[in-house]
């Protein structure tokens, strides 16, 4: 049998002694050539220099977890019936995921979205958990936005975030040229995030996969070393300060008469304003995602897709696939500029340090972690991510490396994301799931 | 010779493409009959899907005018314009010849994307779809009933509701042709789409090519390297080798014109007596 050939990992019944062997010499030599050189030696600042800190020691405990590691993974878990599947997680556990979301699905958005509703609420809610909150649904916001340019028409963008600082941006500067308010500012943002999303577009769609996304990446740093030079405007790496706050619709959050509390006849609660700030991303987001849905049905959002498919066959049935690009460019980064005038508006103040390429990445690895082109997915990866990094909060410099390793393991799990399916925008008789290996990636994946 | 009564859909002068040093079409005229299922044959190489390439835009050629006659007396001159307006506004639709469906989308959705431009229209640039004007929802509902339509005459309304890339091969190059249909062509342009279909699916494709031909108002150019499969369904052929039309004229006079056996066979010219002796024979075989 063609299996009986297959050799490493794979190969069925017990794995070969010499087999073994192998494997772990070049896991060792592998740990000493990374752990060698970082472990092994550390330079510290000594009285007039640098001294030579020799750590052997370290290295070579570091390096044998390493490898014992490694041979308890090859006894256990990698020690399967060999040669017909190469992920690392048991089929078993596979299967039990699809058919646990199967059961689930249905009623699982409703319960999200009540929890999200009631959330401010709760007893055990308080103002650090709101601000969390807050910083979730501004990423589940921009990771919807992102969503479409990437998961639905197929482009991999890596500048998205330069679109959330024109929003932000745009929402400061016109507050303090101009004092107006952030509910006339709010789609001000949007329309010139969406405007430059176009200006990008034109030259830059033609180019294909791998191309768009060095370019998208260098128009996310030309964006923010522009913002970081041109001091007489954006105030450089000073940032914009003062930012006004946002009014329930024209009711302040203030202390004493006229302000919120007083309307409402309420105490004054500093905690007022993080609520209303809570529910005004809250429906941001889900306006996000309801004209998302709303769009997918549409022709234009089936030409997106279509066009992640395939775009040659979109040209051949007459879809004019430079503007439809420009669509989706605008109306993710339109998304991303509601979100950046709500950023400012929460921090109330802004700077280029918010926006730089780590900003873009993770919006991108939300999407990706969450399964492209999938709404739910953004949401159970903006958690994800952005809940984990606070839980790691304790182990500091440790808390990227953590992050990377279960970046890695999911994806190994899941390379399409959590959520792979992907749901058709229109049905005949019955509404069926394409499953994940069939629907194409788009360029540049 | 072809019916000269019939008023020409598409005519090529002087069609050159030139790639680097290699020539693949080599000063192409010919045209292509309104109501004809005109095919071009050629064997593997000959230039064939380079032709269809330019005339429905995505090669610039070399040389050489296209012109599309529309059944509205309308004139568009192919060579000039983008790839996605031929089939817009030429209304020319093509297939290609590895096949190109949109696998990860339902076969529903497939002829769904083919009427994006009238549906387009409806939706008011989707802003009017947004809200849900009742137009939109005539038209999404007309769309959906034009792509039964087609699925019923290609016999998949069965599987309207599966992912293109699950339908089997004959399947999939049966939906080509049906989305090809519903962006609404006047002339069909088809490359090798008998190409690894078995006896009866290429049967069935027959009769699906004489079904458009006689109710759709529908010109078809159809592109075939084996050159028994064109022979029953073909007003009018074209013969193409090395880029050089080498022979043009209905089935029989194709058939029996030496230049074109010698082409499909490689033989010299004195061996072509024998040879076209053999073809005659298994012809007269293959007629029922
Ligand atoms: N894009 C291209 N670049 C360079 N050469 C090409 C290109 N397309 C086709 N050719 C060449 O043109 C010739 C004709 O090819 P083609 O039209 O595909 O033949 P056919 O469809 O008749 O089998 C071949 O020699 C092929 O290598
Ligand atoms: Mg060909």
């Amino acid at each position: 049998m063609a299996e009986a050939t297959q050799t490493g990992t794979g190969a069925g019944g017990g794995l070969e002694l010499a087999e073994i062997g192998k494997d772990l010499a070049i896991t060792a030599l592998l740990g000493a050539a990374i752990f060698g050189s970082t472990i092994a030696f550390k330079t510290e600042t000594a009285t007039g220099g640098l001294s030579l800190v020799l750590r052997f020691e370290e290295a070579f405990f570091v390096i044998a977890a390493v490898v014992i590691g490694r041979l308890i993974l090859l006894l256990t878990v990698w020690r399967r019936p060999g040669g017909t599947d190469r992920t690392f997680v048991p089929q078993a556990l596979q299967t039990r995921y699809t058919e646990f979301l199967a059961k689930t699905g249905k009623a699982f958005v409703p319960i999200v979205l009540l929890f999200a509703v009631v959330f401010p609420f709760l007893p055990f809610t308080d103002r650090y958990l709101l601000d969390l909150g807050i910083l979730i649904l501004t990423y589940v916001m921009l990771g919807w936005g992102l969503n479409i340019v990437v998961g639905l028409a197929g482009l991999l963008d890596l500048g998205y975030v330069a679109f959330y600082a024109v929003g932000a941006y745009s929402y400061a500067l016109l507050a303090q040229y101009f004092g107006l308010s952030f509910w006339i500012c709010l789609p001000l943002a949007g329309i010139l995030a969406a405007f430059w999303g176009i200006i990008l577009g034109f030259p830059v769609l033609r180019l294909r996969g791998d191309y768009l996304a060095i370019v998208t990446l260098a128009f996310g740093e030309i964006i923010r070393i522009v913002l970081l030079n041109w001091y007489e405007f954006t105030g450089g790496p000073d940032g914009l300060s003062g930012i006004p706050r946002p009014s329930f619709f024209g009711i302040p959050f203030k202390r004493g008469e006229g302000g919120f509390a007083d309307f409402f006849g309420l105490d004054y609660s500093s905690i007022h304003r993080i609520i209303f700030l809570y529910f005004l991303i809250l429906v941001l987001a889900l306006i996000t995602n309801f004209v998302t849905i709303r769009l997918r049905r549409l022709p234009i959002g089936r030409a997106w897709e279509a066009l992640r498919e395939d775009e040659i066959a979109c040209r051949s049935l007459g879809l004019n696939t430079v503007s439809i690009k420009l669509t989706a460019f605008a109306t993710g980064a339109m998304f991303a500029g509601f979100a950046g005038s709500f950023f400012a508006t929460r921090q109330g103040f802004i700077s280029p340090e918010s926006f730089t390429f780590i900003e873009s990445a993770l919006i991108l690895a939300i999407v990706v972690l969450g399964g492209m082109g999938s709404q739910i997915g953004v949401v159970i990866a903006s958690v994800a991510m952005i809940g984990g990094f606070e839980i790691f909060r304790e182990a500091e410099q440790y808390r990227m490396l953590i992050f990377g390793l279960a970046m890695v393991m999911i994806m190994i799990w899941r390379p399409r994301g959590l959520i792979s399916t992907r749901e058709p925008s229109i049905f005949l008789k019955e509404k069926k799931s394409v499953s994940a290996d069939m629907v194409a990636q788009g360029e540049g994946h | 010779m072809a019916d000269h009564a019939k008023t020409p859909l598409l005519t090529v002068e002087h069609l050159s493409m030139r790639f680097g040093g290699l020539l693949a079409v080599n000063d192409l005229s010919m045209t292509a009959y309104r109501g004809d299922i005109t095919a071009l044959i050629g064997p593997n190489g000959a230039g064939k899907t380079t032709v269809f390439n330019c005339l429905t835009g995505f090669y610039k050629p070399t040389e050489g005018r296209i012109t599309m006659h529309r059944n509205d007396g309308q004139e568009f001159l192919l060579e000039r314009m983008d790839d996605f307006r031929i089939t817009r506004n030429a209304r020319v639709a093509r297939t290609f010849q590895n096949i190109r469906l949109f696998g990860g989308m339902t076969v529903l959705e497939n002829l769904m994307i083919a009427q994006h431009n009238p549906l387009m229209r409806a939706s008011k640039q989707t802003i009017g779809g947004i809200f849900g004007i009742a137009s939109f929802k005539r038209a999404e509902k007309e769309a959906v009933e034009k792509a039964e339509y087609w699925l019923e005459h290609i016999n998949l309304t069965q599987r309207a509701d599966d992912a293109a890339a699950d339908l089997p091969y004959g399947d999939q190059r049966k939906l080509e042709i049906a989305r090809a249909m519903c962006t609404g062509p006047e002339l069909l342009c088809l490359d090798e789409p008998a190409a690894g279909l078995n006896p009866a699916e290429s049967d069935e494709l027959n009769k699906l090519l004489l079904f458009v031909r006689k109710e759709c108002d529908t010109g078809i150019l159809l592109i075939e390297h084996d050159m028994n499969v064109v022979m029953e369904i073909s007003d009018h052929i074209v013969v193409l080798d090395y880029g050089v039309k080498i022979a043009d004229g209905t089935a029989d006079e194709v058939r029996s014109d030496p230049k074109v056996i010698a082409a499909y066979l490689g033989v010299e010219d004195e061996e072509v007596d024998a040879v076209e002796h053999e073809i005659e024979e298994t012809a007269a075989e293959a007629r029922p």
